[in-house]
Formats: C-alpha cells, sequence, structure tokens
C-alpha cells in the first residue's frame, strides 16, 4: 500500500460561479495528523463535505487508498473505513450512550440489519465492547444516559467513542474542538492523539495551539487554494499565511 | 447528495423515553390486558363496530410505524389501505377464492404499490416527500374512480364474506371478529416487533440524526424503503380485512380524507408510542359512530378535538400517560 492514505487533484467545488474550492490538490500521508486551518471562508468546510462525499466535487478527483472515490456514495466511503465527525455534535439524542456506541459496532460487526424479525436482544452480544468503548472515553458512569442529557465536552466524548467502534482506518474530525471549554479541549486532545496510533487524521480545526501541538503536517486554505503547506514552524513563518489570517498591511 | 449536518429534532417526545426492563414488563402488562379487553368486549359492543374500531386501529398502528418509528409522514397512505380493500373485495367475489386468500392478495398488492411508490417518494425529504406520497395517492385515486374493476362511484358491493380455508364460515358477525382480532393483535405484535428489533435500532437512530447514521455507514434511504414497505403491507392488510368485514370496497377508502383521518388517529392517541394509535382510533371512529346523528357536524367536532389535541396534549393521549409513568409505551 501507498505512503498516502487520501489524495486529491485538482477538487473543486463551484456554487454558482463561485469556487468555494479551486483545484486543491491535498496528500495525507498515511499515520499522520493533518490539519487543514485557514481564515473565515476559506473553503474549509466546503473541502471537508467534498472528502467526506456530503458533496459531489464539480471537478477533479478523491483518490482513498488508491481507491477511486470521487463518485461514491457517503455510506459507501464509511464502509471503506473513512469516517469524519460532524462540527455539530452529532450524537442520536434519545439514544442512550450505549446505544449510541452500539449503533456503530452493529453496522461495523453485523453489517445490515434488515432483520425486523428478529429481537433486539441479539444485539446485547454488542454490549460488552459497546461499554469498553464508553469506558475508554471516560463515560462509564453515563452509559444509561439519554444522550440528550449530556454535556457539550461528554457528547463529543460520545461521539468519538462512536466513531472509534468502526475501528477506522481513516478519521476526518470536523472542529472537534469547537464551542469546547480549556478543559474539555485538553480532554479531547489527548484522546485525539491516543486514537491516533495506526490511523490516519484529518481534521479541520480553529484552535491553532491545538493545531500546533497535534498536527504532523498542515495545509493552509485561502480563497479555496492552498496557500501554504508543511509543519507548524514552516507554516507559522510563512509571511502569506500571516497576511491571510491578520490582512495585509499587519505583516 | 446536499444533506444539512444540523439534525432535524423532529423525535416525539413520548419516544424520548429510555426502554428499560421494567417498561418491557409494562408493555407485557398492556399485551395481556389488551387480549382480555378483546375477549370480553363483543359481549358489551356492537362486534362490527369493534371490527371496523380494529381495521382502523391495526392502519393507523401502520401508519405510526412509518411515522413514529420513521420519522416519515405520508400523506397517501389512503392508496394502500384501498387499493388492497379493492383487489380483496374483487378477488373474493369475482374469483371466489377464500377470505383468507382475498385478504392476502390485497396484502400483497399493498406491499408492491408500496415498494413502487416508496422508491420514488423517498428519495425526497420533509415536505417535499409528503408531497409526492399524496400526488401519488391521488393518482390512485383517480384509478380507482375510473377503472372498471373498481365499480367507480358504487364501490365493489355484496362481497360474499366466504369460508374460512374453505371451512369456517365467517356470516357470522362474531366468528368473523375473532378472526379479524387475531389479525389486529397478530399485526399489533409483528409492529412491536420490528421496532424493537436490530432494524428498528437503526430506525431509531435515522430519525434522530440521518447525516450521522450515514457517516456511520448505513444506506440509510434503503432502510426508510424497508419501512415503507412495512407500512403499506401491515395499511393493506388492514383495508383487506375491512372489505371482507363490511362486505364492502369504495371510494371511501382511497380517498384523501382518508388519508388525512389516520394521521388523525396517530395524533390523538400518541405518535410514536406503541399503542397510542389504537386508542387514536377508538376515539375517532366511536366519534363517528355515536355522533352520526350530528351529521356533517362530525367533523366540526372531529377538528376541534384535533386542534384541542395538538394544543393541549402534543404527544396525544397515550403519550401523555406515557410521560406521567416516565416509561414509553
Amino acid at each position: 500500500m501507498s505512503d498516502i492514505a487520501l489524495e486529491t487533484d485538482d477538487l473543486t467545488m463551484e456554487f454558482k460561479g463561485f469556487r468555494a474550492v479551486n483545484g486543491v490538490a491535498l496528500r495525507v500521508r498515511r499515520g499522520s495528523i493533518h490539519a487543514l486551518i485557514g481564515p473565515n471562508g476559506a473553503g474549509k468546510t466546503t473541502c471537508f463535505n467534498l472528502l467526506t462525499k456530503f458533496l459531489t466535487p464539480t471537478a477533479g478527483s478523491i483518490r482513498y487508498n488508491g481507491r477511486d472515490i470521487t463518485r461514491a456514495k457517503p455510506a459507501d466511503v464509511a464502509r471503506l473505513g473513512l469516517v469524519r465527525s460532524f462540527q455539530i455534535s452529532a450524537v442520536f439524542p434519545h439514544l442512550t450512550v450505549k446505544e449510541n456506541v452500539r449503533i456503530a459496532l452493529q453496522r461495523h460487526k453485523r453489517g445490515d440489519s434488515f432483520d425486523f424479525w428478529r429481537s433486539e436482544r441479539v444485539l446485547r452480544a454488542l454490549d460488552a465492547e459497546a461499554l469498553a468503548l464508553v469506558e475508554a472515553v471516560g463515560l462509564s458512569s453515563f452509559a444509561d444516559t439519554l444522550a440528550v442529557e449530556l454535556s457539550y465536552g461528554r457528547k463529543r466524548a460520545l461521539e468519538i467513542a462512536t466513531t472509534l467502534a468502526l475501528d477506522p482506518e481513516m478519521l476526518l474530525l470536523d472542529e472537534p474542538m469547537a464551542g469546547m471549554g480549556r478543559e474539555d479541549v485538553d480532554r479531547t486532545a489527548e484522546l485525539i492523539r491516543r486514537i491516533s496510533k495506526d490511523r490516519t487524521i484529518l481534521m479541520v480545526e480553529h484552535n491553532l495551539s491545538v493545531v500546533a501541538s497535534l498536527s504532523d503536517h498542515i495545509t493552509v486554505l485561502a480563497r479555496g487554494k492552498i496557500l501554504a503547506e508543511g509543519d507548524y514552524a514552516t507554516v507559522s513563518k510563512d509571511p502569506r499565511v500571516v497576511e491571510a489570517y491578520i490582512g495585509a498591511g499587519h505583516a | 447528495m446536499a444533506h444539512a449536518a444540523a439534525p432535524v429534532d423532529a423525535a416525539p417526545i413520548a419516544a424520548a423515553l429510555p426502554e428499560s426492563r421494567d417498561a418491557k414488563a409494562l408493555h407485557r402488562m398492556v399485551f395481556i390486558g389488551l387480549a382480555v379487553l378483546l375477549a370480553v368486549l363483543p359481549f358489551g359492543l356492537y362486534p362490527v363496530f369493534l371490527m371496523k374500531v380494529l381495521c382502523f386501529a391495526l392502519f393507523a398502528l401502520a401508519f405510526n410505524l412509518l411515522l413514529g418509528y420513521g420519522g416519515l409522514l405520508s400523506f397517501g397512505h389512503a392508496a394502500y389501505f384501498g387499493m388492497a380493500s379493492y383487489v380483496s373485495a374483487y378477488a373474493a367475489k369475482n374469483w371466489g377464492v377464500t377470505p383468507e386468500v382475498a385478504i392476502l392478495a390485497g396484502t400483497l398488492t399493498a406491499a408492491l404499490l408500496g415498494l413502487a411508490f416508496g422508491a420514488l417518494a423517498i428519495r425526497r425529504q420533509g415536505i417535499y416527500f409528503s408531497m409526492i406520497t399524496l400526488a401519488l395517492a391521488q393518482m390512485v385515486f383517480f384509478f380507482s374512480l375510473q377503472a372498471k374493476m373498481t365499480g367507480g362511484e358504487d364501490g365493489i358491493q355484496a362481497v360474499p364474506r366466504g369460508r374460512l380455508f374453505g371451512l369456517i364460515d365467517l356470516a357470522d358477525d362474531r366468528v368473523l371478529y375473532v378472526l379479524v382480532a387475531l389479525i389486529f393483535f397478530g399485526g399489533l405484535l409483528l409492529i412491536y416487533r420490528i421496532i424493537h428489533s436490530p432494524f428498528g435500532q437503526v430506525l431509531k437512530a435515522i430519525r434522530d440524526n440521518e447525516p450521522r447514521a450515514i457517516s456511520l455507514g448505513y444506506r440509510t434511504t434503503r432502510y426508510k424503503l424497508a419501512v415503507f414497505v412495512l407500512s403499506t403491507t401491515l395499511a393493506g392488510l388492514a383495508g383487506a380485512t375491512k372489505a371482507i368485514v363490511f362486505q364492502l370496497a369504495s371510494l371511501t377508502d382511497v380517498h384523501w380524507s382518508m388519508s388525512g383521518e389516520v394521521v388523525l388517529m396517530t395524533l390523538v392517541g400518541g405518535m410514536g408510542t406503541v399503542f397510542g394509535p389504537i386508542a387514536g382510533s377508538f376515539v375517532i371512529v366511536a366519534m363517528e359512530n355515536y355522533l352520526a346523528e350530528f351529521g356533517a357536524w362530525v367533523t366540526i367536532i372531529q377538528g376541534c378535538v384535533f386542534v384541542v389535541c395538538v394544543l393541549v396534549f402534543r404527544e396525544g393521549v397515550v403519550g401523555l400517560v406515557a410521560r406521567k409513568l416516565r416509561k414509553p409505551l
């Protein structure tokens, strides 16, 4: 298998004449934590939605493990081991914490569940594994709580546990720290570092200190194009990056 | 694919209560209570009235499976109820088949119609989905009005009840009542099982947050189509049975107002509760029967009941009880 987990060529997304993403060529190395940053309106979220197939690009191609996924459906991409998170904490609010994780295990272990004639008792076989994942993110005491009742930080932790249940090869995290307090940020950063073992992670993140401490490689987007690439030290010194963030004149 | 990232909080309140072991025990009690009621009621109430309630209750249960657990508001469920009723009546009258075969033929028709219509409607979400189901149902209504087999304005009348399995004469209301009660109870048990199956678990997840379910690798449209077909099939079972009970299939059964009525029954009883639609259909059918002397006023009274219901207890009669007990019903 090649060294590159995910790559795009000339990735372009046009909305009625406006190019939100313009000819982006991204290379995400296997096993790395790769951050996608940029000022507001740089096209990060659009780019992210293209990679997770929630949008279909107007031009260009996306390859995952050498396989063209440009036209693949989002559910199918997830089945290939490329799993995304959402900016708004994505839990199933009216399922319990355990059930949230179990629904992911259910897909991963059983495949499709069209067996409407069988009792849900068969799912108990997955309970032990679900509870282990719940414990791994420190939610053991909330296992039977409805997800809707969790605090923001805990919802994010639950979301990560749910994602991990799929044992994905690659994770796409959409602003994992958005709206978090200082304490939650540290805990989540630690969690991401822990799960990054044997996995490839691409994340969009605003919190630059998080990006600095977590990521191996950074791609800076501005106006839909790649402005700079490299590690944090390289990128943060790049005058074009400074200008894009602070604005011309201040640089 | 343009999915909004923000999940819509469409889950009914009553369904938000956690399923627990003592909830299961409570459900078992309700099932036993219902079975006892089904056995006792025909001694006090008119069997034909009860059979009408049971047919509509099954129809509403089927509808609620789609709305309350699939999160899909179909506004054309009369099409499946009505077409099944026509096919069942036609088969019993013109082919001379036994009633169980007639009912099966009607049910199968509703399943196939549901598969075809569902495959089209499921491609759109929210109000567009509802509108497509309505438009398709209107086409079925037009077909029923014009086609020869449905008898136009007359419908199919004087349908023989026949002999069950060629043996048991169903002419006696009390005998037929047993059959209808069994069909109803079987349908209820099946729906309960669907809700509490691995499939049902996925449905709840999709209703709660579809984009997230997709991102976990669930091909959600297939699940929605599956629950749509299950719902239309059971609606068809209700319609096909009703045709045998009343020995009649008519335009009323395919009219859009029938689609509206089933929404009403479900909401009054409690959307997203297992047992709500039964209570809802009992209330609505009882109103139609016992207030019949008021004529057109029944519709107005129903309208008022509906408005009060939505304003005062949004979660329906059974939903209200469930909230008081803090257990899902």
